[in-house]
């Protein structure tokens, strides 16, 4: 097990090194760089750039040098902790980052909880009691959800909390705490805007997950060792607890895989619709105004967080089943 | 699966009656009869044919798909047309009769000044009635860019009121939400198609010579296939299409952004290709056909593909919304495909200020369009592939 777990950590920055070429590449890829442009657009709101400070930024990020010494100025500007500078907001890209990031895994991680809470029992009701009226509404209700954009949903939320109730419910915070220091109150405030998004982001994958959880116990529930619990007397509830639902659940765990990096970025478009201080609307920010190296850090983080999703994931498949474990070793 | 309880074959008629009993065992031997000389396609359509579901949902699909051969004739009036004082004008319900006998109409919109904004509110008054008249001549345009042609589903019956019915009201700009509907329709279907076939070709292309030549290139295939997948998809995709210059036309951003999304979509079939491949490669026939002196080529688009086909649509056709909806996501922020191009995720930039929201909620419908075009093509997926796999009775 720890040579499995030592033998995927040892995969991550491989991962790593290939993906920040691909993000460089991406970045770069816009015609013009980020400096000329917002020279230009300073210039036409009638305000000019220190040439001092253009210097410095030009010798910073070697933008008069061809790109693949761009490439290595800045992979050794990341691996000494240096994220740069944003031009937008004239801040470190590391400060603006971090104090979103948080925010980011807090979303993700309690979609994700807010996902299994639901669709597990849900599930083995919809399985236990098929063909009732309350499975087929879930049925529905699943087709309808795994169909919905997540943004729509939040767009039509935000319509009618705002159009019948006058509320707006975007943003993490209250107004007065959007800039406050963390405090008990923020924590709290925090806790009364973000359930929202939570349920929004996590729908569509409680209802995949609901399908899964439904078919998989459904496998199980014919089978012989059904009969034969009966037969002793167990009780139903005992019966389907003990048994077909800890097998339903394990292929569920797969699924975690996938999953988890897809509420990382998944997010990113509720979050701009939103407006939730996450990581995601500073990327498309930072994409919209050629704030490259704002956009190259969260687009590395992005995959960053899309890797460990994935590693988790694997090694608790490993845990779960012995089977898959020794497979993995082998090979 | 009901894997547990085998079901014995019940027999159709008492056995008193001897004479009933041979007819049935005749209807029985020709039912067999007729199942055993179907082709794999026939079974497949018999076994389609029972989830009454996924055929509505098909034919929904058709419905989608004339709208994509000719949204000239489902449109009221041109969908660039733009007229300010028009902006903001609110469904038109159709009334089918009109005091008592069958004669549609929709009620005339009347336009007030805010006396604090002073914005146009537009309201419908019942009592001013602009009656329709369906298959008949409206506007002119091009019928598959070729044929001049002028029959519309509906119309004013009165031309004069040609402008004067927005079935589905009217935007920011005064343009009409229902034409929209229509020309957004044939670009997000579209889009959604051609990524999908883009990922089908590589698919089958990459994921075959993987399979099928082994050693070296499936191992670069094989890792390739995991690096794309263990992107974060939306981001990269943002940074890819933010990339795409601002000044390409709306049909070369339309095709780079089908490629984009192909890019990635082809590795979920490319992986399950592979595997065909690598089992059907051991088989007897394909021994068979190589002994035969068969090509390479021809062994694996005559012999090997065709094991699989049904799977391959049921896949690609529930590929094709994940694309839908993905076009729709980028679209919707400003990334994907720009005005004056017209889909679902370009209609609904208008609905992003929630203000905006408020006075004109119709501005959400094309959110509604892509809700029923992804669930009617997951329906049909569904249907499809329990269809084909041969162990789902």
């Amino acid at each position: 097990m720890l040579r499995y777990i030592l033998q995927r950590l040892l995969l991550i920055p491989v991962l790593l090194f290939i993906f920040s070429i691909l993000v460089f590449a991406l970045v770069q890829a816009p015609p013009g760089d980020f400096l000329t442009s917002y020279i230009a657009s300073l210039a036409s709101s009638g305000s000019s750039l220190d040439q001092e400070l253009i210097d410095m930024l030009k010798a910073q990020y070697g933008l008069d040098k061809p790109v693949h010494i761009q490439y290595l100025r800045w992979m050794g500007n990341l691996l000494s902790g240096n994220l740069g500078l944003s031009l937008e907001y004239q801040r470190p890209n590391a400060e603006l980052i971090a104090e979103r990031l948080g925010l980011t895994v807090l979303l993700a991680l309690l979609s994700f909880v807010f996902t299994w809470v639901i669709a597990v029992p849900i599930g083995i009701y919809s399985a236990t009691h098929r063909n009732s009226l309350l499975d087929y509404i879930v049925t529905v209700v699943n087709y309808i959800g795994v169909a919905t954009p997540n943004f729509m949903l939040a767009l039509v939320l935000m319509w009618w909390a705002f159009s019948y109730f006058g509320l707006s419910v975007t943003g993490l915070f209250s107004r007065e705490f959007e800039q406050a220091p963390w405090s008990l109150a923020k924590v709290a405030d925090l806790l009364k805007h973000i359930w929202l998004p939570m349920i929004i982001i996590g729908v569509a994958g409680t209802a995949r997950l609901t399908r899964i959880m439904r078919a998989n116990l459904l496998d199980e529930l014919n089978k012989p060792y059904m009969v034969a619990g009966r037969a002793r007397g167990l009780s139903e509830w005992q019966l389907v607890m003990k048994y077909p639902v800890r097998l339903a659940i394990n292929p569920l765990a797969s699924t975690i895989g996938w999953y988890l990096p897809e509420l990382f970025s998944g997010s990113l478009i509720v979050a701009t619709v939103m407006n939730l201080q996450n990581i995601g609307p500073l990327l498309l920010r930072a994409l919209i105004s050629q704030d490259m190296y704002l956009a190259g850090s969260i687009l590395l983080i992005y995959c960053f967080l899309a890797i460990l999703g994935t590693l988790i994931s694997d090694i608790l498949i490993a845990w779960l089943d012995p089977r898959i474990r020794m497979e993995k070793v082998g090979a | 699966m009901n894997t547990g309880n085998p079901t014995p074959a019940t027999p159709s008629t008492p056995l008193s009656e001897p004479a009933a009993l041979d007819d049935a065992l005749l209807i029985t031997s020709q039912e067999e009869e007729r199942v055993s000389v179907a082709s794999n396609w026939t079974l497949v359509w018999w076994r389609f044919r029972k989830n009454k579901l996924a055929v509505f949902s098909a034919v929904l699909l058709i419905f989608l798909f004339t709208i994509v051969l000719a949204p000239d004739f489902f449109s009221t009036m041109d969908p660039e047309t733009t007229d300010a004082k028009l902006a903001f004008i609110p469904i038109q319900r159709i009334h089918w009769f009109d005091e008592g006998k069958l004669r549609p109409w929709v009620p005339a919109v009347i336009g007030k000044r805010d006396p604090v904004t002073l914005r146009m509110v537009w309201t419908t008054d019942d009592t001013q009635k602009v009656y329709l008249r369906f298959f008949s001549a409206g506007y002119t345009y091009q019928l598959f860019g070729r044929f001049e042609a002028n029959l519309h589903l509906v119309t004013a019956l009165n031309p004069e009121d040609a402008n004067r019915i927005h079935l589905l009201g009217t935007d920011r700009l005064g343009r009409d939400q229902w034409s929209r509907l229509a020309y957004a329709t044939r670009i997000s279907m579209t889009i959604g198609m051609i990524s999908v076939i883009l990922s089908v070709v590589l698919g089958l292309l990459l994921g075959g010579v993987s399979g099928y030549l082994g050693g070296l290139t499936d191992m670069f295939i094989q890792r390739l296939i995991e690096l794309l997948q263990s992107l974060p998809t939306i981001p990269i995709w943002l940074a890819l299409t933010a990339a795409l210059p601002r000044t390409w036309s709306p049909e070369r951003v339309f095709f780079a952004i089908s490629i984009i999304l192909a890019l990635r979509g082809w590795t979920t079939l490319g992986r399950e290709v592979r595997g065909r491949f690598l089992s059907l490669r051991e088989e007897d026939f394909v021994l068979a056909a190589e002994l035969a002196g068969a090509s390479r080529w021809r062994i694996i688009l005559h012999h090997m593909i065709p094991t699989f086909t049904s799977h391959i649509i049921a896949t690609s056709t529930l590929a094709i919304p994940v694309m839908i909806v993905t076009e729709t996501s980028l679209s919707f922020l400003g990334l994907g495909l720009r005005p004056p191009a017209i889909s679902w995720g370009v209609m609904l930039q208008e609905a992003q200020n929630i203000q905006t929201l408020a006075l004109a909620p119709w501005l959400m419908i094309p959110g509604l369009a892509v809700i029923i075009a992804v669930l009617a093509f997951n329906l049909v997926g569904d249907g499809l592939r329990d269809a084909a796999d041969p162990y789902s009775h």
